[in-house]
């Protein structure tokens, strides 16, 4: 019941994606005591510190080689020996993620091999890893970049006695959907290895005195023992194998593993939970089932008003499938499922529930805001749910847009925005009904006016327009 | 509340020692304009973000960056410049280049990019701005312009912002070259005798450029054109008709002005309208260098209204703020001098400053300006600003983005001098502006709360 575009221009108008590196720096800001550094030009890093600093309204020190026109001429390998040298002087790192960029791909830089020389130099022990991954701007979005630098992280892991953990590995999610996550687990009494963790160095509390290196994340130890683990359990259903970390363990250490979708809507819940409880054996306590009944009572109070939502829905492919599902389960219907990344899975996660309710749905992908916003109006979308830069939806076609996902820098809040697990949902459903009903409430009276008293009906307002 | 001093006084990198002095204690001169040093976590950014700054405010071109995604990505709509029509600027357009683009190079794609965007939009000028790897893969940016402003009748200009080929003082420079293409010869000999100006170096962020608009028509002077908030292909084209030019931003503009004197004999008077002692004094300079009775008159009368009305004003702040410490961290000098200024109107001591790209005359007057004891630094880090904001006492931190949630952390308050902000800060009006957001951040109650714990 779907249609299908693949977007090939010769230019990209509005981008609904950032790149590689960029990606790459947030699972190396959930483990503890790391730094990162590019290796690039200088602007590389201060233009994704200032992304994501907006984003979580934190300090973020990203490092960089300072690439200049000598290096990109003669190689930059003394710049990132030094960028290291001065990195490690500042902030004492036990882990260093180096991530590559456009230029040092292009001019053709062996990072294994100037790390390993490094190390060896300097005479590097185990007080401080070096993780180096390739991540060049044009090979792919941050969603890929993400996913790899996680998958480089996991490769730390070694053969270790079997244990009774279980490896929890998850996408972008906010610092609060993390806690919940946790929260979860420890309700469930898992015990469990967390990759990433950024639920405090991507939100951390006011307290004094300022550490350049946040306390929290998931620690080098734990990654370590990620092969001796009893399964499993990635939130990546739209991740490609060559990225996934949770193959990887499983290829080389015989980890079982459970690839499910972001735990958000009921179905997606259920799914965790259930899981959890079959690895474990242990049963959901009665705390997540009234969270449950609470959730359950959220959606029928609230599925009038979502039946009349027609959605657009945009991001990376794993939360906007997440998103998407959920929308399903309460009438919120997509229209249009966009994301700047390439992939075919998205639209496989999804075929079975739009196939369900016979739902009529456009699949964008590796797409620009240009396109997203002519097939949302063609699709007569009245809400938007996404990141901030789907902002022109609200501004230009008058189509709400509710933020979620990263980034989001026009408002305040994105790192404290809670989606998942039942309770999660619950806000998640309720910013979208208010939106909805906002909408409606603020228009309504014209819109019958100009329909009914004036007669007008090319006047009348329609769904998404707000003039 | 202040930042708590911390017993720490040698330096994080002694390579930066250059860069870094305490005015009354070092008596060399500041080092400056120079790389930026690996791994120490530089706030600069690239060629390309001085020449996006410089260029996106023109309002009817398409802004084509010839690069991967995400440096158009990251420079999407991000500034607060506003325009008085064409809402173009406002888009970001990419080629967005993929690995087979870097093997068999990137022309082709990009000629069809611009054959297409000129198809839909009309545009009388594109600007294709190039970025690191185009530098790197040979992609004849010149040529394949040329090619495209022949076929379409329209200009098609390079903006040679390659990000590694210098630091963002580079991109100002690339930024100007391809704005000195764009510019006419003036039609008959030489300037005119108008008393039309040019202003440059102002990006009407929040409106800024209307304001000063306003306060010259109020004078008698027309503004020509202005480079390069709320400007359009053909106002810039006209530039050459000008009989002066007034530079704000020196570090992006100051080449610009000595060019436009070079090939078309106008001259140029630095100008600041930030703070009210700095806008009443370059209006006046303005008005002097007219030399005509009528426009100092009216200069006068404005900037006695004016001055009156922010001045009652500001000193309810002044009241309030006297005594407070601020550190400053910006892109430019020229910013970061009117600062100085701007907080001794207010009774506040700047303890540190420094900037991304200060030039070596702009650290002298800040040098010559700042009291015994201030820390002045260039091209500072995350490391740099927290020790130095602490050591000094710092209540308040004027910076950007990327500094905001630093200094909150520090628990100091924080004054947004960026090219994202909402509200203007020029003229007497945003004097006026400056000094309530100083207030709003100084003296909110939250600070109250940040000393103690639960019990």
């Amino acid at each position: 019941m779907s249609d299908k575009t693949v977007h090939c221009r010769n230019y990209n108008e509005n981008p609904c994606s950032m790149c590689m590196p960029m990606g790459g720096i947030l699972p190396f800001k959930g483990i503890g005591q790391s730094m990162v550094i590019i290796h690039g030009s200088q602007g590389c890093s201060t233009y994704m510190r200032r992304h994501i600093a907006e984003h979580f309204n934190e300090p973020i020190d990203v490092a960089s080689s300072s690439l200049n026109e000598k290096g990109t001429i003669y190689g930059g390998e003394e710049n990132l020996k030094k960028g290291l040298d001065n990195l490690i002087k500042a902030y004492r790192p036990r882990v260093i993620g180096v991530l590559t960029t456009c230029l040092a791909e292009t001019i053709g830089e062996d990072i294994d091999r100037i790390v390993e020389e490094y190390r060896l130099e300097r005479g590097l022990g185990q007080e401080c890893s070096i993780i180096a991954v390739p991540t060049p701007g044009y090979g792919g979005t941050h969603f890929e970049g993400y996913w790899l630098a996680l998958k480089e992280l996991a490769r730390l892991a070694g053969r270790v006695p079997k244990h009774s953990r279980i490896n929890v590995i998850i996408p972008n999610l906010s610092p609060a959907d993390i806690r919940e996550i946790k929260r979860i687990l420890g309700l469930m009494k898992i015990e469990y290895i967390l990759l990433p963790d950024f639920s405090d160095t991507l939100d951390r509390p006011f307290e004094r005195p300022y550490k350049k290196i946040p306390g929290g994340g998931t620690e080098l130890s734990d990654i370590m023992a990620m092969g001796g683990s009893r399964a499993t359990i990635q939130m990546g259903m739209t991740v490609d194998e060559r990225l996934s970390p949770g193959k990887y363990l499983e290829k080389e250490f015989g980890v079982p593993l459970y690839n499910i979708p972001v735990p958000m809507g009921i179905e997606g819940t259920d799914t965790f939970l259930g899981l959890l409880s079959r690895i474990s054996g242990h049963p959901a306590p009665e705390e997540l089932s009234r969270e449950r009944g609470r959730l359950l009572d959220c959606m029928i109070d609230s599925h009038k008003y979502n039946f009349r939502g027609r959605s657009v829905i945009f991001g990376e492919p794993e939360l906007v499938g997440a998103m998407a599902a959920t929308c399903i389960e309460n009438g919120i219907f997509p229209v249009v499922l966009a994301t700047g990344s390439k992939t075919e899975k998205l639209s496989r996660l999804l075929q079975p529930w739009l196939e369900e309710h016979h739902i009529k749905c456009l699949f964008l992908t590796e797409t620009d805001f240009f396109t997203i916003r002519e097939q949302a109006v063609r699709g007569k979308a009245n809400i938007a749910i996404g990141h901030s830069d789907g902002r022109y939806l609200t501004e230009r076609e008058g189509i709400p847009l509710v933020r979620a996902g990263f980034p989001i820098h026009d408002r305040v809040g994105g790192q404290r925005l809670l989606s998942v697990g039942y309770a999660g949902t619950a806000m998640f459903l309720d910013r979208i009904t208010n939106t909805l009903l906002e909408n409606k409430y603020s228009n309504y009276r014209s819109s019958m006016y100009r329909k009914f008293y004036r007669g007008d009906e090319k006047d009348a307002v329609p769904a998404g327009k707000s003039r | 509340m202040s930042a708590q001093p911390e017993k720490n006084s040698g330096l994080v990198f002694e390579e930066r020692k250059d860069f870094i002095l305490t005015k009354g204690k070092h008596r060399q001169q500041l080092k400056c304009e120079a790389d930026s040093l690996a791994g120490c976590v530089s706030q600069r950014a690239c060629v390309y973000c001085g020449a996006r700054v410089v260029l996106n405010p023109i309002t009817d071109a398409v802004h084509l960056v010839h690069g991967p995604i995400g440096c158009a990505s990251y420079t999407w709509d991000i500034r607060g410049s506003l325009s008085s029509g064409p809402e173009l600027y406002r888009f970001s357009f990419s080629t967005d280049l993929k690995e087979g683009d870097i093997i068999f190079g990137g022309e082709k794609k990009l000629a069809r990019a611009i054959d297409e965007l000129v198809g839909k939009y009309h545009p009388g000028l594109v600007l294709v701005y190039s970025t690191c790897i185009v530098g790197v893969i040979g992609d004849d940016l010149e040529a394949v312009c040329r090619a495209a402003s022949e076929r379409h009748g329209i200009e098609v200009l390079p903006v040679q912002s390659s990000g590694f080929i210098g630091n963002k003082s580079a991109g100002y420079r690339a930024a100007c070259d391809a704005l000195l293409r764009i510019i006419r010869p003036p039609e008959g000999k030489g300037p005119p005798g108008t008393k039309k100006i040019n202003y440059l170096g102002d990006f009407n962020l929040a409106g800024e450029v209307w304001i000063i608009k306003g306060y010259l028509k109020q004078m008698g002077v027309d503004m020509n054109v202005s480079f390069t908030g709320d400007s359009r292909y053909e106002t810039l084209q006209r530039a050459a008709g000008a009989s002066l030019n007034i530079v704000q931003c020196a570090g992006s503009m100051i080449y610009l002005a000595n060019k436009l004197e070079e090939l078309y004999g106008i001259p140029y008077l630095n100008v600041s309208f930030l703070g009210l002692e700095d806008t009443a004094q370059s209006l006046r300079k303005i008005a002097s260098w007219f030399g005509d009775g009528g426009i100092t008159a009216r200069a006068e009368e404005l900037i006695e209204r004016e001055s009156a009305r922010a001045g009652k004003r500001l000193s309810w702040y002044r009241e309030r703020l006297q005594g407070k410490k601020a550190a400053v961290y910006v892109g430019g000098g020229f910013k970061a001098i009117s600062l100085i200024k701007q907080f001794r109107e207010l009774g506040i001591d700047v303890v540190m400053i420094g900037t991304q790209t200060g030039r070596k005359e702009e650290y002298e007057t800040i040098s010559e300006m700042v009291d015994e004891g201030t820390v002045v630094l260039d091209d500072a880090n995350p490391s740099e600003l927290e020790k130095f904001m602490l050591e000094k006492g710092a209540h308040l931190l004027v910076g950007g983005v990327k500094e905001r949630p630093l200094a909150y952390k520090l628990g100091v308050a924080f004054i947004d001098h960026n090219h994202d902000r909402k509200h203007p800060l020029s003229g007497f009006v945003g004097a006026v502006n400056f000094a309530g957001e100083v207030y709003s951040t100084l003296c909110s109650p939250v600070w109250k709360y940040v000393g103690g714990g639960i019990l």
